[in-house]
């Protein structure tokens, strides 16, 4: 356990460390630095301003040079100004991962729910099978910011239910309206993938020796399914949960970006549209190190699940 | 049966996508001049599917937006099969630190949330290696360059993992023995009997080319208007909900039938 912790961690501090430098140079190899940006602001800005400007911000130094000192900055906790916002980095980021966190945490449990009872569903009665693999395939392949929009013209325009975006002013029951349709698209992506791996484990399982054995005894076909089926079932699941988790946090950036919800993917998506670097590139490594951890989290939960692997 | 019903949707998508220009021609309309006078016509004999806020027609920017994306899903599978091949057959069969470093490699790509990466990536201004932003074929070569940084994984995963078990198998000891150069083996005996798991593991990256592609465009980040592409149609029918919602139906219905034709055919392929 111990060592597959550390070998985990050295594993994920290894990708960081190189998905940050791939980035930082990436975006240092465009025009536009933040000089060029003040510059076109204020048209009283001469030459030489620019140039003492660039100085004072390191601006002048190597590549190279302005990413070891822009990494060792982040280790030490400071994440640096956000141009766009014009507040820090760590004040922005706070109740957007939060934000993320609330959406993804319903997405899941919404489509673990209705996935497990849709793959139940087909593993118990064979002959809605095909029914439940169409509904699978139609699902994965269905664009989520597509069924958003859908709706969003069902139940914000038509039937006026339900807001179109953005997010509510107080909590409580009007933070929940505002959560529905986002949630509702972001599960119904994920909901397919649960319904199609869930389905082919459980008639896997199903038809091992002990299930009939507990049959035989006259176990229930409930219980059997959910006593006898569902643990067995359930670390390919979790599996499946685990190598989703990136397609999941993506789906949250097409959600809040169709909805207008402040949340991660939303600040990604707004940085880089407003050149704003170094939030886009620090918020985008937190999403990468949420998105890590989330599959972290699934692996662990296979081991607790099943002895064999831990 | 899948298999068929795979190839039967993107057929039927590629027709759509070469008849552009023929059917333009036939309908005598141009995809992509406005007609600010015949704005939201509903589905006529002149406009089988009605036309867009700018009065264009929907069903000839949805025939362009087909050669659009079958383009870029075609491109980027080929790009990253070819990438994805050579790195598996390379780990498989040089092994030892090449093998371990590079499936790391993949590993690390894999477990990356790709889209936030690819936006980040896609805003990347190619002006300065000499593309001008904005050109289709520009948008295009950027987009399917981009995708295939993440494609060739999963490709290499499955060919890596195809290769190792031929490369362990008797015929493969046999033609060593007689004397066949390492690059006989591989091309002539471990490379032909690779090629289905490699087959579907490009059907599932034209299939994740096109969604890919479809929410970089609706994001506007990747095919610029006026360029049609499904994509960027659905980001203006967002615009468009409250005036015309009935715009947003066809672009969705076409990225459907093109992810689902290309998993119909993987799944074909892999019974």
């Amino acid at each position: 356990m111990i060592r597959l912790l550390a070998g985990r961690a050295v594993q994920i501090a290894v990708t960081l460390a190189l998905l940050s430098l791939a980035m930082f140079l990436l975006i240092g190899l465009m025009p536009g630095d933040p000089i060029d940006l003040a510059l076109a602001g204020d048209p009283r800005l001469t030459a030489e301003d620019a140039a003492r400007l660039r100085a004072l911000h390191g601006l002048d130094q190597p590549l190279l040079t302005r990413y070891l000192a822009w990494a060792a900055a982040l280790l030490r906790g400071e994440f640096g100004y956000s141009r766009l916002f014009a507040q820090p980095v760590a004040q922005i980021i706070g109740p957007a991962l939060l934000s993320t966190l609330v959406l993804l945490g319903a997405a899941i449990a919404v489509s673990a729910v209705l996935g497990l009872s849709l793959g139940a569903l087909a593993a118990m009665r064979p002959r809605l099978a095909p029914l439940a693999d169409a509904i699978a395939i139609l699902g994965q392949s269905a664009p989520s910011f597509w069924l958003g929009i859908l709706l969003i013209i069902v139940f914000a325009v038509t039937l006026g239910w339900l807001p179109a975006g953005g997010s509510a002013e107080a909590g409580g029951w009007e933070a929940l309206r505002f959560l529905l349709l986002p949630v509702a698209t972001l599960a119904m992506a994920n909901l397919a993938a649960y319904a199609r791996h869930s389905a082919a484990e459980l008639t896997n399982v199903l038809r091992a020796p002990w299930i009939t054995a507990a049959r035989a005894r006259g176990v229930g076909e409930m219980r059997l399914l959910l006593r006898h089926a569902a643990p067995n079932a359930a670390v390919p699941v979790l599996q499946v949960a685990a190598l989703d988790a990136g397609s999941l946090v993506g789906g949250a950036l097409i959600t809040e970006t169709l909805f207008a919800r402040p949340g991660m993917g939303k600040l990604i998506y707004d940085a880089v549209m407003g050149n704003d670097t170094n939030l886009a590139l620090v918020a985008l490594l937190l999403v990468a190190l949420v998105t890590m951890l989330a599959t972290l989290a699934a692996d662990l939960g296979q081991r607790a699940l099943d002895p064999r692997l831990a | 049966m899948r298999l068929r019903l795979g190839l039967l949707l993107l057929g039927l998508l590629a027709a759509a996508g070469l008849s552009a220009p023929l059917a333009a021609g036939w309908l005598g309309l141009d995809p992509f001049a406005p007609d600010l006078f015949n704005r939201f016509a509903p589905a006529s004999a002149q406009n089988p599917l009605g036309t867009d806020d700018l009065g264009r027609d929907v069903l000839l920017r949805l025939m362009q937006g087909a050669r659009v994306s079958l383009a870029v899903g075609v491109a980027t599978a080929l790009a990253a099969t070819l990438l994805g091949t050579a790195i598996g057959l390379l780990a498989a069969w040089r092994g030892g630190v090449v093998d371990a470093v590079l499936m790391r490699l993949a590993d690390g790509l894999l477990a990356l949330p790709a889209l936030p990466v690819l936006v980040v990536l896609a805003a990347a201004d190619t002006g300065r290696i000499g593309l001008p932003r904005g050109e289709p074929a520009s948008d295009i070569f950027r987009i399917v360059a981009i995708l295939s940084v993440f494609g060739w994984v999963g490709v290499a995963r499955l060919a890596r993992a195809a290769a190792l078990s031929v490369l362990a198998r008797d015929y493969v000891r046999a033609a060593r023995a007689l004397g066949a150069g390492e690059a006989r083996v591989l091309a002539r005996h471990v490379l032909p009997n690779i090629a289905g798991p490699i087959a579907i593991a490009a059907a599932l990256t034209v299939a994740g080319a096109i969604l890919a592609e479809s929410t970089l465009s609706f994001l506007g980040l990747g095919i610029a208007p006026p360029a049609a592409s499904w994509g960027n149609m659905l980001a203006n029918a967002q615009d468009l909900v409250f005036s015309a919602p009935w715009v947003a139906v066809w672009p969705g219905l076409a990225i459907l039938m093109a992810v689902a034709g290309c998993t119909l055919v993987a799944d074909g392929l892999r019974r």
